[in-house]
């Protein structure tokens, strides 16, 4: 139903990108846990959208519900009320197995521990959700061999995590998450266990991808040097959002409504 | 996801923690083994009676003291539960039981053998020149005991194949070389030819023959007290197989007169077919395969909570692992199938393992005796498997339904 199609009908970068379709819309999202006897109030009323094309950063500090709404937004969990679309399904009518299906077509996770399958050779990993979608061995190992070759690791498919370094683990993670060609990749604090340096060879390759590719991606993450790479930022406090700014993309013209670079007010 | 995939990727796991799989899989091994062994060795003992029984005719039977099934024979008078070589000769008499053409009684001991300096015990069985005919093949060397050995209750003696080995050099020639059996000197008449394992399991080869009237004065010294040679059985071949039954009653009736034992009384004595002692070994041998089963349901059962167990550790163990991929579209049922595989799986080749074992421990084990070895059968491989998938279905269900029921993000998170 939905093909990436970068452009809909706005010219590049001059205007912001609102004529373009929302991947992700959520009104008056609310999740509220109970943890034995208290109510957790992690979301208070959600309403956001993202649109096809976007690299946006999810900021706010621990507890204020960032990643309630991440994993919300990446169909791991379901909000308690209100309205949330992933491409335009209403995620709330989907069962379990639709979910998995979702988790497994639309949506790539990046994941601030890589979450690589040890003793598992990373093409083994990258083809992993080829696994669940069934697709056969040689079309898996292709594929694979592809993304592999767009995060810059073609040569070491056959090394096992142990055997490569950090910034090579995040790539095969990003592989992974790219191998389904999903119109969305999640990345929770994807540099968090990195050095500088393979931080930014990570967020350039998240760049990389976001234009040539037109891939959206949302980032949640403390990190403000993370948010700079990023043409918006949300901040979330207490479930709630609190701010919701247009940054200057790097290299590129800031928005004209963006008062101040938002890197100032980063915790 | 295919299955081929699930399979391996649980053949992975496994092998991730070989030392945890293999210990696992002890319990089932173990289990597995002990039946295949066990019943494999009985399948062996089970077709080595058959071929006996069968091969020694269909159309004897066996005539013994006392009621078999019943408790003690009744005290009704002096030689009363006895069979007496008279009792033999009185069935042997065509004109009161037709049907049998010929019987043999036996008396049969323990004694101590010796010649030289090396002595054995061995089993003895008293017996008339017709019990070559009925029961065993020819006299390897010279002869058996005759009619005039048993009339004149000659110290003769002949061999057991095994008895010879014992006493004499391969290559001396024991006949007419003495020997003393209980002491009392006997002449060697001959030697039989190699047999293995006879009726009930007395092994023919261990046995020295020799005449009934011999034995029961000279080495066991039991006579009725009107001086009647006491038998332990005597073997009667009937004419065809199709007489059986009469034959049967004519004895009945002939011993019944002979022990006066009044109308309502009962016999004191049993006559028993090849198919009556089929039976009576089927229902030993039923016992024990339900002994075998009661072993193998707790073997089972124990390798089986094993594999729960192990399994439970394992699913807490993955949790991030299922979370991830959970997180990349694994669905419930790929992760449950995921565990379900692999405790099958461990299941299974500890099965397998077990039937190697197992049946090779019996056959290893059985090819140190004569004339008998284990039978590992197919239907017992057969069900030894599907027994071990069915543990391993039953026991690793409730590990691999908490798997699939964990919440991605909880999984995820789990440290």
């Amino acid at each position: 139903m939905f093909k990436p199609s970068p452009g809909g009908t706005g010219a590049n970068g001059s205007e912001p990108q609102v004529d373009k379709y929302p991947v992700i819309e959520t009104i008056g999202l609310t999740k509220t846990y109970t943890m034995g006897d208290v109510e957790v109030h992690a979301l208070q009323g959600v309403d956001m959208t993202v649109h096809v094309g976007e690299m946006l950063a999810i900021m706010g500090p621990s507890g204020s519900g960032k990643s309630t709404l991440m994993n919300i937004i990446g169909c791991l969990d379901v909000p308690s009320s209100g309205l949330y679309r992933l491409d335009g399904i209403d995620v709330a009518m989907l069962d379990d197995n639709a979910l998995a299906d979702i988790r497994s077509l639309k949506v790539g996770y990046v994941f601030q521990n890589f979450n690589l399958l040890p003793r598992t050779t990373a093409q083994a990993n990258v083809e992993l959700p080829l696994l669940y979608a069934g697709i056969g061995g040689r079309e898996r190992r292709q594929r694979a061999e592809e993304v592999l070759k767009t995060v810059r690791l073609d040569h070491r498919g056959g090394h096992k995590p142990n055997e490569l370094s950090g910034g090579q683990q995040q790539r095969v993670a990003i592989a992974r998450a790219l191998i389904n060609r999903p119109q969305l990749i999640l990345a929770d604090e994807p540099t968090g266990n990195l050095d500088t340096r393979n931080s930014v060879g990570i967020m350039e390759l998240f760049q990389q991808l976001n234009e040539e590719q037109g891939i959206t991606i949302i980032f949640v993450t403390h990190n403000p040097e993370v948010a700079d790479y990023c043409d918006r930022v949300v901040r979330v406090r207490d479930g709630l959002i609190e701010s919701d700014e247009r940054n200057s993309p790097v290299g590129g013209e800031a928005p004209p409504f963006q008062a101040m670079p938002s890197v100032a007010t980063g915790q | 996801m295919h299955f081929y995939e699930s399979v391996r990727v649980a053949m992975l796991a496994l092998a991730a923690n070989k030392l945890r799989s293999g210990l696992t899989m002890l319990g089932i091994i173990i289990g597995v083994g002990a039946v295949i062994a066990l019943l494999s060795i009985g399948r062996g003992v089970e077709r080595f009676f058959v071929e006996q029984f069968t091969s020694l005719g269909t159309n004897l039977l066996y005539i013994f003291p006392g009621q078999l099934s019943g408790g003690p024979p009744q005290e009704r008078g002096r030689d009363v539960g006895v069979l007496t070589l008279n009792d033999s000769y009185a069935i042997a008499n065509p004109l009161r039981v037709p049907d049998v053409i010929a019987v043999s009684p036996e008396v049969t001991g323990r004694v101590v053998v010796a010649r030289g300096s090396s002595d054995l015990e061995v089993s003895v069985s008293g017996v008339t020149a017709t019990y070559q005919d009925a029961l065993l093949g020819e006299a390897a060397i010279g002869s058996f005991v005759g009619e005039t050995d048993v009339q004149e209750r000659g110290r003769v003696v002949v061999l057991g194949s095994d008895v010879f080995g014992s006493l004499f050099d391969p290559n001396e020639d024991p006949l007419e070389q003495t020997i003393r059996v209980n002491n009392i000197l006997f002449r060697v008449i001959g030697v039989m030819e190699e047999r293995g394992a006879g009726i009930g399991g007395a092994n023919l080869d261990e046995t020295i023959f020799v005449p009934l009237t011999t034995a029961s004065d000279r080495l066991f010294r039991r006579r009725t007290v009107s001086g009647d040679y006491i038998v332990n059985v005597i073997y009667a071949t009937v004419s065809s197989e199709e007489r059986m039954e009469a034959a049967q009653e004519q004895i009945a009736e002939l011993l019944r007169e002979r022990h006066n034992i009044d109308f309502q009384g009962e016999d004191d004595f049993s006559i028993i077919n090849q198919s009556d002692l089929l039976s009576i070994f089927g229902d030993i041998l039923g016992l024990f395969t339900l002994f075998l089963s009661a072993i193998a349901f707790i073997s089972l059962l124990v390798g089986g909570i094993g594999i729960m167990n192990i399994m439970l550790v394992s699913v807490t163990e993955r949790t991030r692992e299922i979370g991830l991929r959970k997180a990349v579209g694994a669905k419930r049922r790929n992760v449950l199938g995921q565990f379900l595989i692999e405790a099958v799986t461990l299941a299974l080749i500890g099965g397998i393992l077990g039937i190697i074992l197992g049946g090779g421990g019996a056959l290893a084990a059985t090819s140190f005796i004569n004339n008998f070895s284990a039978v590992v059968g197919i239907d017992a491989i057969v069900i030894a498997l599907l027994f071990s998938t069915a543990v391993g279905l039953f026991f690793g269900i409730y590990p691999a339904y908490r798997a699939s029921r964990l919440n991605p993000i909880d999984a995820l998170r789990y440290e």
